[in-house]
């Protein structure tokens, strides 16, 4: 029997908060899986919607967008705005038919090393269930 | 385009887990790059040197480091690439250690995700551009948040290089805790006589402003350039006109808890907060005053013959312009109600070592006798440490002061009360520090009793004829293993430090984070302990976490010595981050208009079109993910350059 294809979540981490909070998980030696393959952004608010998107047809089996707690943005309200965005991509996504697991936006502030941990094992165990999106194949977007 | 691939070992902390030599052999194999090598340590001087021989001999115009963080090393390797010729924004590193080999289990899966990270690199370093920083000048003036002592002697440091501070104090006098300390460990140095001549210096010095009972209100701005608003509260008198005589302050009939004897006392409702306090200026506390409560009375403006009296004063904005920012703004004691185990609040004679901190003082409400609250001495006292601190249920961290402090109280004891009985109730005893275990040595040579063991809780309901009127500890000493009671006339709680209230106020203000436990969170906590994050913004002090008088000073010296350096530079390099504006596609629809937080994106009067005010732009990308027709792009955070980095991981 072959073995199932190595599924990958695009991780986009804000550079203040998130991805300094997985650089902690490193530093503590936190052990988590190895599905999840961060994207240093300046901040959640960068994260163009069609660059969420474009990670899904290009075969991202998840998507994570990551970053400061509400209030604690290094660029005073960016999360506040990519929390808008989200939610109206978020409906998007669900009638394109894509499951809900394979979406999230998550507050990781950069102390918060065993929190991203905790955030990519659950993602990855509920998006392996599900298994590839292969969104590629079977829709055919023209990129 | 031609890129070179470097994989380092970091010794064995990734080749321990990553297959380095497979990840280099399969960068070798990736589009534009022309070499791949691994190495033990890329970060040491040949390491570095091996990038710059290669720059050179195969002309290398793009470059990959697999290897820690980027927030540890990109400087690093951005300056070797300089050094070599290349624009060091030709450069990419994969973080292959904290990202993959301290974080993984299996090797395969580890070597697999290097080389996922390593190729993402490699396409984006593809279609990454030349960029340069931008220079921009600093103000030489620094505002100093807080004036305990870690925010005097910052402030002092400051001036005394020619630098213009503002010191902020929220209260009416500065001064900070260490103002109501009586005596400092090890070396019983009285607190107020090595406090007080630096808090008049502050006032003294020409370099400084202190605003006093001031707040900061708002930020803009960036390093170098802060534009800061401070509140001044009303003190209700004219500080130009007070002369501090205090004549107000004995005729004034208003009474109210005395906050720096910490409720003990009482004071008046026009007061002056301690003695020594600065600037010794009156202030009118409304709460309790009887012209703000019944407007009546008025006695304060009949005696102040120097007429500074003014009900009339209103908050006050101050606008301030300044370079940089350090933090000092403490910490607060634990709250001793939160552990009703001991009785705070129920039991008269079990106080904070903060209040018996007072009650040594020769300014404190007994005027530096210690005594029970009807008045007699104490024949026998128990002081209990890590009360809030290394605890689930409150505090985990450790208050690292109260151990000493215990000590020191268990010395004062000694000298204060002749023949007294002290029980000393540790865990652990931490006295690590210079001269701190010396003094360990002279408390227990000084007759201390030491029980090693946390009493589970204190009662005042006897069981025999000694116990009658006495405060019973229970408690297991650890080393006996068995459960004693002990009874005592006074018992003193070692009180933690946690971060201040206002802790999550100030850190959304000068937008720095906070860790678990609400202190302020450092840069890094080796190699930048008094940084943060937030380029131009210093912390110093207890504000970063539990710390004593020698590291607040050591401390405030080093943000001090942070901001000096930034300063004597004379400008300071910001990333070269900033939105970009394609005119032939912008519509002018003025989307991006309300996205921006820095009013960095103005709309042309003649165009109708949108402009970027590169000065002004953070960088943070909220305009570009918003454009409806990808007008806007982030130099360094490139559309195209992100998805390039999708793109390898995807591959």
């Amino acid at each position: 029997m072959s073995e199932p294809p190595r599924i990958r979540i695009v991780a986009f981490l804000c550079k203040w908060c998130s991805y300094a909070g997985a650089d902690l998980a490193g530093v503590n030696r936190t052990k988590y899986l190895p599905n999840v393959l961060p994207i240093k952004v300046p901040c959640s608010a960068r994260m163009d919607p069609e660059l969420v998107l474009r990670a899904f047809s290009e075969g991202a089996a998840g998507v994570l967008l990551a970053g400061c707690h509400p209030g604690d943005c290094h660029y005073l309200k960016g999360n506040y705005k990519a929390l808008r965005r989200f939610k109206l991509l978020k409906k998007f996504v669900s009638q394109m038919g894509i499951e809900d697991e394979r979406l999230r936006l998550e507050w990781i502030s950069a102390s918060e090393g065993s929190r991203y941990a905790e955030v990519v094992n659950d993602m990855t165990t509920k998006v392996r269930t599900l298994g590839p999106l292969n969104w590629r194949r079977e829709i055919a977007i023209e990129a | 385009m031609k890129i070179g691939v470097y994989i380092c070992h970091c010794g064995t902390n990734i080749a321990g887990v990553v297959d380095v030599h497979q990840v280099a052999e399969y960068a070798a194999t990736l589009p534009n790059v022309v070499v791949a090598r691994d190495y033990k340590y890329m970060c040491s001087e040949p390491g570095q040197n091996l990038i710059g021989d290669d720059i050179r001999q195969f002309g290398l115009d793009g470059v990959v480091v697999a290897a820690c963080s980027p927030t540890m090393h990109e400087p690093t390797f951005q300056t070797a690439v300089f050094r070599a010729g290349m624009n060091p924004y030709m450069f990419q590193m994969a973080s292959i250690r904290e990202h993959v080999s301290w974080v993984t289990l299996d090797p395969a899966e580890a070597t697999e995700k290097a080389k996922e990270l390593v190729e993402a690199a490699v396409f984006r370093v593809s279609l990454q551009e030349p960029l340069e920083k931008r220079r921009i000048p600093v103000k030489q003036a620094v505002l100093v948040v807080g004036g305990g002592i870690a925010g005097i002697e910052a402030a002092l440091k400051c001036a005394d290089a020619g630098k213009k501070v503002y010191l902020v104090e929220k209260e009416p006098s500065i001064g900070g805790h260490m103002a109501m300390f009586d005596k400092t460990f090890p070396t019983l140095d009285c607190s107020q006589c090595i406090l007080t001549p630096k808090m008049v210096e502050v006032v003294r010095n020409e370099n400084i402003e202190l605003l006093d009972y001031s707040e900061v209100k708002k930020i803009s701005g960036h390093v170098g350039d802060f534009k800061v608003t401070v509140v001044r509260k009303p003190r209700y008198v004219d500080s130009t006109k007070c002369t501090g005589c205090g004549i107000c302050v004995t005729k004034c009939p208003g009474r109210a808890l005395d906050e720096f004897n910490l409720g003990m006392t009482k004071r008046k409702s026009i007061y002056i907060p301690f003695p020594q306090a600065v600037p010794l200026k009156a202030v009118i506390d409304r709460d309790s005053c009887l012209y703000f409560k019944k407007n009546i009375c008025k006695v304060c403006i009949k005696f102040c013959s120097a007429g500074a009296i003014d009900f009339e004063q209103r908050p006050e904005e101050v606008e301030l312009e300044v370079g940089a920012v350090i933090l000092a703004t403490g910490f607060k004691p634990f709250d001793a109600r939160r552990v009703p185990e001991y009785g705070y609040g129920k039991f008269p004679n079990v106080i904070t070592s903060l209040e018996f901190e007072r009650l040594t003082s020769a300014s404190g409400p007994t005027g530096g006798k210690v005594v029970l609250k009807d008045g007699r001495e104490p024949e026998s006292v128990a002081i209990v440490h890590c009360v809030g601190s290394r605890n689930v249920n409150n505090n985990i961290y450790c208050s690292k002061i109260c151990c000493m402090q215990s000590l020191k109280h268990a010395h004062l004891l000694k000298e204060h009360v002749p023949g007294v009985t002290v029980y000393d109730f540790f865990i652990d005893m931490r006295a690590g520090g210079k001269g701190y275990e010396e003094f360990y040595r002279r408390v227990m040579g000084e007759g201390t009793i030491m029980i090693r063991g946390r009493p589970a809780y204190i009662t005042d309901v006897p069981v025999n004829s000694s116990e009658k009127g006495k405060l019973i500890l229970v408690a297991e000493d650890t080393i006996l293993s068995s459960v004693m009671r002990y009874p005592v006339d006074m018992v003193i709680l070692s009180i933690g430090l946690e971060a201040s209230d206002d802790a999550k106020e100030i850190a959304r203000t000068f937008t720095c984070s906070r860790t678990a436990d609400g202190f302020f969170l450092e840069k890094h906590p080796k190699l930048a302990p008094v940084s943060t994050p937030t380029a131009g913004v210093f912390i110093a002090g207890a504000c970063q976490g539990p710390k004593d008088i020698p590291e607040s000073v050591a401390q405030a010296s080093g943000a001090a010595a942070e901001t000096l350096a930034m300063m004597g530079k004379g400008y300071f390099e910001l990333e070269p981050y900033v939105a970009r504006i394609n005119e032939e596609l912008c519509s002018g629809c003025g989307v991006c208009l309300n996205l921006c937080a820095y009013n960095a994106l103005e709309r042309d009067p003649q165009t109708g079109l949108v402009n970027v005010v590169e000065a002004l732009c953070q960088g943070c990308g909220a305009c570009v993910a918003g454009c409806p027709s990808n007008a806007l792009d982030l130099d360094g955070y490139k559309t195209k350059q992100v998805l390039a980095e999708m793109e390898g991981i995807l591959a």
